[in-house]
């Protein structure tokens, strides 16, 4: 199976309804409708999830591994960004 | 008593189509031409197989003789086994097989929903579950027909190569043996003479899309279902019956 005929997937999984898709791995298919029913062949055969979807790898823009510097270390000294600085009182329950 | 015998033999035969079918299908683990068709194919053979439990487990809870589906399953002779031909023809390529897949799905989940209108209370139980994973068979082995039919060149041609030389196989679905008369008669099982039209307009269906036609069947291959199978059969039975002969009783 060539590239150009089978071009790859991202396959993303929701688990329980209310929970996120997940990125769960990729594949290769056709076309959308045999993506998705890969998908359900390759990760759902152990009831990992209720929701699939799938998105042509080549549509995804990624951000740049060179400039992850300047993206992401200026993050790492704001420590007050963390919502973690309050008592949460025991009525509000889980957060 | 009603003799049960009729009904009995009927479960086997069914069983015996899903089980053959599905240690076909269990051939291509490891050897499909990508990763996802490797882990689909198993995957309907699986379903195939829980539906051959069913079916032998319910005929051998019926005959009451001690015996189980295992030893319906791996301990009879050739000649005893009573699935159609289409489902022990090797598997050729991968037209080939998801072609043979469509044609038993798309006939099963007619025979199921029909099971589920008016038939048996038990067999009912198994087919709510049975047509929705058909359901799954007809779509996924349906789509490969049509990707493969409109294809490139030579997959069209050995889609069209494959229809050639399955379809006249596939008069043996609506084959009624004396057992399933009297099944059909007592209410226990669909008339399958009355699933052939759906049976054609699904094939024709994915068929137009695919660019193959219908052939003219002017011989119909039959005779499995009173035990006279092709040459391949043996070969097959050797390797499916391989473990249990070679060590009784072995279990996991």
């Amino acid at each position: 199976m060539s590239i150009e005929t089978t071009p790859l997937w991202e396959v993303f999984i929701r688990s329980r309804n209310g929970l996120n898709h997940k990125h769960v791995g990729s594949l290769h298919a056709a076309d959308s409708n045999l993506a998705v029913q890969s998908a359900r062949d390759v990760y759902t055969r152990r009831e990992e999830g209720n929701s699939i979807w799938v998105v042509r790898s080549d549509q995804i823009i990624a951000s740049d591994p060179d400039r992850s510097g300047e993206n992401f270390e200026p993050a790492a000294d704001k420590i007050y960004r963390h919502p973690s600085f309050y008592d949460i009182p025991d009525d509000v329950g889980h957060m | 008593m009603e003799d049960k015998t009729p009904f009995i033999n009927v479960l086997i035969s069914l069983g015996d189509d899903h089980l053959i079918l599905g240690h076909r299908l269990s051939e291509w683990c490891g050897h499909a031409p990508m990763l996802e068709e490797d882990l689909s194919m198993p995957n309907m053979a699986l379903d195939l197989l829980g539906q051959a439990r069913n079916l032998y487990g319910y005929a051998v809870e019926l005959e009451a003789k001690g015996r189980t589906e295992d030893d319906v399953a791996f301990l009879r002779s050739d000649r005893e086994y009573k699935n159609i031909l289409m489902v022990e023809r090797p598997n050729g390529d991968f037209a080939h097989t998801i072609l043979r897949q469509f044609y038993f799905a798309a006939y099963m989940k007619l025979f199921w929903e029909s099971v589920l209108k008016n038939g048996d209370g038990r067999l009912q139980e198994f087919a709510a579950k049975a047509s929705k994973e058909l359901a799954y068979h007809i779509r996924h082995c349906g789509e490969w027909v049509v990707r493969l039919g409109d294809g490139t060149e030579e997959s069209a041609a050995r889609m069209k190569a494959a229809v050639d030389a399955l379809h006249p196989y596939t008069n043996e679905l609506f084959d009624v043996t004396p057992d399933f008369q009297h099944c059909i008669d007592g209410g226990l099982l669909p008339e399958p003479a009355t699933l052939r039209a759906d049976w054609d307009a699904s094939v024709e269906q994915v068929f137009q899309q695919a660019f193959l036609s219908v052939p003219e069947v002017p011989f119909p291959q039959t005779g499995g279902r009173t035990g006279h199978h092709t040459e391949a059969f043996g070969h097959l039975l050797s390797e499916l019956q391989y473990m249990q002969r070679a060590y009784p009783g072995l279990t996991w």
